[in-house]
């Protein structure tokens, strides 16, 4: 039997000869995505911002949506943002919070409620006050800026620090592109958000870790090479296996994009979006880094050390090391 | 690497086959389960995985003692016992007591009864025992003006007790519903978490829980009363207001118990009550005293009804009226029955999710599971070959694995638990595939067929544990920090790395030492 190979046999590009073209092309990518965030901003989801989501579902025909819409004149709840999805029946209706505190926000559901009657049931209802949205507001962060300090001590205590600074500076990259990512599509970032963008997180340190452990064995193992060639032999080396897993798990998240239905469908889409930045940082962003860092091969000795780090011409070795 | 000790191979089926065991019930339904426990053996009863909220379908509400309230109450008990303290002790004050938003005020002229009562005054409030241990703050204004202020320890002290005392009422009224397996727990300093799995009616619930039941009966207050000693209170079954007597007679605390009923005469729902002998003593005095009189029932600040009083009631129970519904009443019952809460509650966030969404959202859940299952076990095979075959027996020891543990660990499985699982899907097979790449660049790099498995295993294994490590460390972290169906998630990812070591280095291993050892290959199949 024919086996199906993604990659070739024994590639032999010279990756690190595009971080001229990938290092640029990354950063205006990441600003791109810092001013959307500023500018456009996520389309923050009740979690964070606070107020109400129902989902209805109509007994029996399609959601009249143009006068659910129109209920936000009689109620006077302010912007009611309606929204179909699914199937014609269904329909989501999602509104900010209301002056007047909890009893107020309580009284907006019956509102509606009531306003809908029986033509329709109510399939999930989520309240959410504006000071359980600022606490989750801050545990996101939280936990995002924990998971990163986590994981680069321990890549610290395992590898060099050039391996911790470079395996970080990949994933803020990736970090920075999702949060671009939910910008330009604007879907909804909600809690579960918090946890597609921590799991690129881990993901991306995943692929990062796999590529520098394989730099640092070939750094063992051939003392003499270039660093950049050494690298370039490492990734080459890690490619088949770094191009069969992203596939693997692409065609996971494909099922849930397809299958697992609206309510984690962001979930899906970003982590999708998250897998494919992380494979290309992994061999782009992170490796390079090394170089810029003044990783060097350990045979290169002291002497070389005292020329300081990396410079335009990277690691490049000097003759007769 | 290519001989396995028996035990070992037959320790590994036996576990396994106990864990696709504990997975059977989760498969089939409930009404199959009965069958099940006659088969199953008995240091193994045929458990189910715990479904999340957003899957069966339920309430989840988050309440907040209202401090406001709490500090009120503080208050105006501050301002009762030193009114009594100053009786008591025959103390001179110039003008009353005035109250002020975190205290009392008061005036005593007199030096040496200041100097006196000063030790008392401190004594009101008591957050620990010993003198240093007074809940109060007590500044001299000049002029023998004394300004008492609680401490922010009496309050913190105070707000946790009452958050408390809550949980436990709550757990009385929640239970009295009849719902299964509600769950209720503080959160934080001063929140308490509501969850009601599989409730259809959510209105009820939260009526339920956010009353806070405080039951008086007080008299209805005769014209030309003095109006400092009636309150204006808002009546429950008509428009205006009804003057009724500041003094509480009897107060629901004296309640042991309370039933629906119905009213023998008009037929109409009502509440039956019975008195502790406390309670029973005292409204028998008091309706012997004022016949003739209305004495009005107060429920939160308001008038249920007000009927007359017909002659002396004696025998410690009675009856409340008031126009209620069947269901109504039955709240009532509940209500009196499980006691009032210390303090206001205030919700603060609510998440409900029907029973049909629930299911909606298991099924979409399996197919995507089903999907990617498929997708990536044929994209094994056809990378693989019957390599592939041993990764996939592997993937699916894998997700049983993870199913028994979140079963054994009554761990509750979410929407983005599922999620979780199909992500681990695509995941696990990194392993295999880190161990296959190793094994054929090895066996390019010119080593034989088995000193290329050797060395594939060996070397790629100090790469899965740290890639494993650091998707570890980000589970955690959310397992910490996450609430509800994200830890759902981080439960089914940490899982899931955990058993990934697991299936894919150890299981993979024996696969291919068994094929190496009864198929005799000559040359890498992949």
């Amino acid at each position: 039997m024919k086996l199906l190979r993604l990659a070739p046999e024994n590639t032999k590009f010279p990756f690190m000869r595009f971080r001229r073209v990938s290092y640029p092309f990354s950063a205006v990518l990441s600003i791109v995505s810092v001013v959307l965030f500023l500018v456009v901003g996520m389309n923050f989801g009740i979690d964070f911002s606070g107020g109400t989501m129902m989902e209805v579902k109509a007994k029996s025909g399609h959601a009249d949506l143009s006068y659910i819409r129109d209920l936000s004149d009689h109620l006077g709840l302010g912007d009611l943002e309606v929204q179909g999805f699914g199937t014609p029946a269904d329909a989501s209706i999602r509104f900010g919070m209301q002056p007047g505190g909890d009893a107020a926000q309580q009284a907006a559901v019956e509102k509606v409620k009531s306003a809908l009657g029986d033509a329709y049931d109510f399939r999930s209802i989520a309240v959410v006050g504006p000071r359980v949205s600022g606490e989750l507001v801050q545990q996101g962060t939280l936990g995002v800026v924990l998971s990163i300090l986590a994981v680069l001590a321990y890549l610290w205590f395992r590898f060099e620090w050039q391996f911790a600074i470079a395996a970080i500076i990949a994933t803020m990259h990736d970090l920075l592109l999702t949060v671009g990512f939910f910008s330009i599509t604007q879907l909804e970032f909600n809690t579960t958000s918090i946890a597609a963008i921590l799991t690129i997180v881990g993901y991306s340190l995943n692929e990062t870790v796999v590529v520098l452990d394989r730099i640092r064995e070939n750094m063992r193992k051939y003392k003499k090479m270039p660093t950049d060639q050494l690298i370039d032999l490492s990734i080459n080396a890690v490619l088949p296996r770094t191009l069969m897993t992203a596939t693997t798990v692409f065609l996971a998240l494909l099922s849930l994009v397809a299958f697992g239905g609206h309510v984690i469908r962001s979930f899906s889409l970003a982590m999708m979006w998250g897998i494919f930045v992380a494979t290309y940082s992994s061999i782009f962003i992170c490796s390079p880094t090394l170089i810029y860092l003044g990783l060097r091969n350990e045979a290169r000795s002291a002497a070389d050390e005292v020329t300081g780090l990396g410079g335009k011409t990277g690691a490049r070795p000097l003759s007769g090391a | 690497m290519m001989r396995f000790a028996p035990w070992k191979v037959f320790l590994t089926v036996a576990a396994t086959l106990i864990a696709m065991l504990i997975c059977i019930p989760s498969m089939i339904g409930p009404e199959n389960r009965e069958k099940l426990a006659a088969i199953f053996p008995s240091w193994l009863p045929p458990q189910s995985i715990v479904l999340g909220l957003d899957l069966q379908g339920g309430a989840h509400l988050l309440y907040e003692v209202d401090r406001a309230d709490v500090v009120h109450s503080m208050v105006g008990n501050l301002r009762d016992d030193l009114r009594r303290l100053l009786r008591e002790e025959k103390i001179a004050i110039s003008g009353g007591i005035g109250v002020n938003p975190r205290g009392v005020q008061v005036r005593i002229p007199d030096q040496a009864e200041r100097a006196r009562i000063m030790p008392k005054l401190y004594g009101l409030v008591q957050v620990s025992a010993g003198p240093g241990g007074s809940g109060l703050d007590i500044a001299d204004a000049g002029d023998g003006l004394l300004k008492l202020n609680l401490t922010d320890a009496a309050v913190e002290s105070k707000v946790r007790r009452a958050v408390e005392q809550t949980i436990e009422v709550l757990n009385r009224r929640v239970n009295g519903l009849g719902t299964t397996e509600p769950n209720i727990q503080r959160q934080g300093a001063d929140r308490i978490l509501v969850e009601v799995p599989g409730l259809r009616d959510t209105n009820r619930l939260k009526d339920i829980v956010g009353t806070t039941a405080k039951l008086e009966f007080r008299l209805v207050a005769e014209p030309g009363a003095n109006p400092g000693d009636v309150d204006m209170l808002d009546q429950a079954d008509q428009p205006g207001k009804l003057p009724v007597e500041k003094q509480v007679m009897v107060q629901g605390e004296d309640l042991t118990d309370a039933q629906p009923g119905f009213d023998q005469r008009t037929g109409e729902p009502v509440v039956n009550f019975r008195f502790n002998i406390r309670g029973g003593q005292k409204f028998g005095q008091v309706t012997s005293a004022n016949v003739g009189r209305p004495f009005a029932i107060v429920l939160d600040n308001k008038v249920i009804s007000a009927p007359r009083i017909l002659g002396p009631i004696t025998g410690g129970s009675g009856q409340i009226s008031g126009r209620f519904t069947v269901e109504q009443a039955n709240n009532l019952a509940i209500l009196l029955r499980a006691g009032a809460l210390p303090a206001k509650l205030n919700i603060v966030e609510e998440r409900t999710v029907g029973p049909g969404l629930g299911q909606d959202s298991i099924d979409a859940g399996k197919r995507a599971a089903y999907w990617a299952a498929a997708l990536v076990v044929s994209y094994m095979l056809i990378t693989y070959g019957v390599f592939g075959v041993f990764a996939n027996i592997a993937l699916l020891i894998h997700i049983s694995f993870i199913f028994a543990a979140l079963v054994l660990l009554r761990a509750t499985l979410t929407l983005p638990g599922i999620a979780g699982i199909v992500l681990t899907i695509g995941m696990a097979v990194d392993s295999n595939v880190l161990i296959y790449e190793r094994i054929r660049e090895e066996s390019h790099a010119g080593r034989s067929l088995i000193s290329a498995l050797d060395a594939g295993f060996k070397r790629a294994f100090a790469t899965i544990v740290d890639s494993n490590v650091t998707m570890f460390v980000v589970a955690a972290i959310l397992y910490f920090l996450g609430s509800g169906p994200v830890r759902g998630f981080a439960v089914s990812l940490a899982l899931g790395i955990m058993t990934t070591i697991v299936t894919a280095v150890t299981m993979t291993r024996m696969m291919i030492a068994l094929w190496y050892r009864y198929a005799r290959p000559t040359k890498l199949p992949i």
